[in-house]
């Protein structure tokens, strides 16, 4: 049995007696890219949320290699969805880069030189180097975007969870995310991406949860990424999902056989 | 690209605001009013409550959390009233009571957005009144009592500088040194929990309790503020000097020492305006000066201010209908057998209507256009020019297409910035090949 960097057990959480998630129950094993997919509204934001301690949980049971959030916390990397700051809060990008670095930093103390030289290398593996002294107001949404994910860099967790990292972001960006991605994969880490845009689900990941208040599917993305389970998912928001199913079951059917890596 | 190492610092920047209150207490003690005993300490006192409050307050600002503070010094008004009826008229049960009417205020205001369904707004909402209402009703209640007269709590409703004793400003400046130091020491809580909260959570920073902190230094301000400025008006000291603050700077550091520096200048000529004129409240006279400040800069602001966009605008509007003329002038020349044929003057006034007089004149002053007769035709420079913004828009044309491969925020470079100076040499060389063989 592998490692797991994630275990989550009947976690449930209400907004006022409604169910936004109900007994969720998922495993994710050490090193894997997984995507959680799922209608609007199927929990897949609160379920990060829930997991990381931001809301409060009904009832349930979050370990993270083993321990409880509290305990690993220094562990885990965390990158919002970008919506959720203001954009005109005055500071640069390079600040906001060594935001990541503060918990590292006693509390009297300033950032200095190494946490600077950190910030700029995980600024230049977002390609963003030359946007370091950037009013953050100035940025387009992308590089918002991978301004938040050179802050989760520079972290150095084992483990991230990712909010819509690829909401409406231009092609560099997503190439950029997706480099990243694979690269943290490689470094043996274990990313989970709130994800929206189902066809690029196997090219992009390797496990996925199919999420719609409850967990419909949780595995590698060759076993349980199907049109049975998507259509279990999705439900009645068929019409929605016709349209892309076409382009998107083809090219899951060329992947079939055993796509895990 | 600028060594990010020599760039002044947060902390060092707060240093640098007290020397900046040191600067200003010197420069009033040397101004030509004739400065006495109490006009001294008002001043004094004036200026250390304004700078503290501007410093917090741009927090709150940042935060939107104005209404917060609204309500804060609102709710404080019955606790200034109960700690009369407790222990008579003495400043520090006055000011213990205002605390904790104010911090009472925010637990409850918390209590009510966490769990009902109540928002936060309408919580303050809720908490401002009930609490003021009660102070109104206490204080009226007080006002009917024998001993009413030598109280002087109704100065807590507008402010009154000129009650300020040398005892009370030294308490302040305990005070505000004290906020230095915690401003100082959690810097980068504050500025992480300010910017990002939830970030700061899912990183395991103790966020309630940052906040609590500085709310509750807020409040602090707000209670010590409040014999200066008034339960009425204290919000304007907290907030404005932040609001004013951030036209200005692009940097969290300088704006909180900005906006200390503003509370301050608002703080020390509001109270030394009242204490010099009989019976002017002094909370109003502040927050006038304030309120001047906030809207000096909103309007000439340089970037952000109103004057600066709007002449911006119309600088870039008559640049566009500089470009317009000559187009057409080119146009026309074009159908009319040459490029420096001229166009008849009332053919261009149609075509571009009561906006050609300026922009053909300036466009002779810049020596691209010429008159010929009774018309106008392009200079050489002008054709050229012509000639260059054609090929800049198609090249612009080209990269929108191609630059789906190219990072989108390129684009985000004004649309008329010439590309053969802004693109790097491959990607222009790409471009004018996917011009000449067609995309």
């Amino acid at each position: 049995m592998p490692n797991l960097a994630l275990k989550i057990e009947d976690l449930t959480v209400a907004y006022h007696s409604k169910p936004v998630l109900w007994d969720v129950d998922m495993s994710v094993p050490e090193g894997v890219l997984l995507a959680i997919v799922g209608p609007n509204g199927a929990g897949k934001s609160t379920l990060i949320k829930a997991a990381l301690d931001l809301i409060p949980r009904a009832a349930g049971d979050v370990r993270f290699f083993g321990q409880p959030y509290r305990a690993v916390r220094h562990q885990i990397g965390y990158v919002p969805q970008r919506g959720t700051v203001d954009w005109d809060f005055p500071t640069t990008v390079l600040n906001v880069v060594m935001m990541g670095l503060y918990d590292k930093v006693s509390w009297i103390r300033r950032v200095g030189k190494r946490e600077r030289q950190l910030a700029m290398e995980a600024l230049e593996q977002v390609s963003m180097t030359e946007f370091a002294d950037r009013q953050i107001s100035q940025l387009s949404g992308g590089q918002q975007q991978r301004t938040f994910l050179a802050r989760a860099l520079v972290q150095d967790a084992q483990l991230y969870f990712m909010d819509e990292p690829f909401a409406a972001v231009d092609a560099v960006t997503e190439r950029a995310i997706v480099a990243i991605l694979r690269q943290l994969r490689s470094r043996g880490k274990t990313v989970l991406v709130v994800h929206h845009d189902l066809q690029t689900v196997p090219e992009y990941f390797d496990w996925v949860t199919l999420l719609n208040v409850e967990v419909i599917a949780n595995g590698a993305v060759g076993e349980v990424f199907n049109v049975e389970n998507l259509s279990r998912a999705y439900g009645g928001k068929m019409t929605v999902f016709d349209n892309q199913t076409t382009a998107f079951t083809t090219e899951l059917s060329d992947v079939k056989p055993n796509n895990a890596p | 690209m600028s060594n990010p190492t020599t760039r002044p610092n947060g902390a060092t920047q707060v240093f640098l605001l007290i020397g900046g209150i040191a600067l200003l207490v010197g420069g009033i003690a040397l101004s030509p009013i004739r400065f006495d005993y109490t006009l001294i300490t008002v001043a004094l006192g004036g200026g250390i409550l304004g700078t503290l409050s501007g410093v917090l307050g741009s927090f709150s600002v940042l935060k939107r959390e104005s209404l917060l503070g609204d309500a804060l010094s609102h709710a404080a008004l019955p606790g200034v009233c109960l700690g009369f009826l407790v222990a008579g008229r003495e400043l520090p049960a006055l000011l213990i009571g205002a605390g904790l009417a104010g911090w009472l205020g925010m637990v409850l205001i918390r209590a009510i957005s966490n769990t009902t369904r109540i928002n936060e707004e309408t919580a303050m909402g809720i908490i401002l009144v009930s609490f003021f209402a009660f102070g109104i009703a206490l204080l009226s209640y007080i006002q009917q009592r024998p001993d009413a007269s030598q109280a002087g709590l109704d100065k807590f409703i507008f402010g009154q500088a000129a009650a300020m004793v040398r005892r009370d400003v030294w308490v302040i400046g305990a005070v505000g040194v004290g906020v230095c130091v915690a401003l100082l020491a959690f810097w980068k809580e504050f500025e992480l929990v300010t910017f990002d909260r939830e970030f700061a959570l899912a990183n395991g920073y103790p966020v309630r309790s940052i906040e609590l902190l500085l709310i509750s230094l807020t409040v602090v301000a707000i209670v010590l503020g409040l014999q200066l400025a008034g339960v009425v008006l204290m919000v304007g000291l907290l907030i404005a000097p932040g609001v004013a603050a951030r036209q200005l700077t692009r940097n969290l550091a300088q704006m909180v020492l900005l906006s200390g520096v503003f509370g301050g200048i608002a703080g020390t000529t509001g109270a030394v305006l009242s204490a010099l004129g009989e019976g002017l409240p002094t909370g109003p006279l502040i927050i006038l000066v304030a309120s001047a400040i906030v809207f000096t800069v909103i309007l000439f602001a340089p970037q952000r201010g109103i004057v600066w966009m709007t002449l911006q605008q119309r600088r870039h509007r008559l640049q566009l209908s500089m470009r317009h003329i000559l187009r057409d002038v080119h146009r026309y020349a074009l159908e009319h057998g040459g490029e420096r044929v001229a166009i008849p003057e009332p053919m261009l006034r149609a075509l571009r209507g009561r906006e050609a007089r300026l922009g053909v004149r300036l466009l002779e002053q810049q020596g691209l256009l010429e008159s010929l007769g009774a018309g106008w035709r392009l200079t050489a420079e002008g054709l050229q020019l012509i000639e260059r913004d054609e090929r800049n828009q198609k090249l612009w044309r080209a990269f929108r297409i191609y630059s789906l491969q190219v990072d989108t925020s390129l684009l985000n470079v004004s649309r008329d910035a010439d590309l053969t100076q802004t693109l790097p040499l491959h990607t222009l060389n790409e471009l004018e090949h996917i011009l000449e063989n067609g995309s």
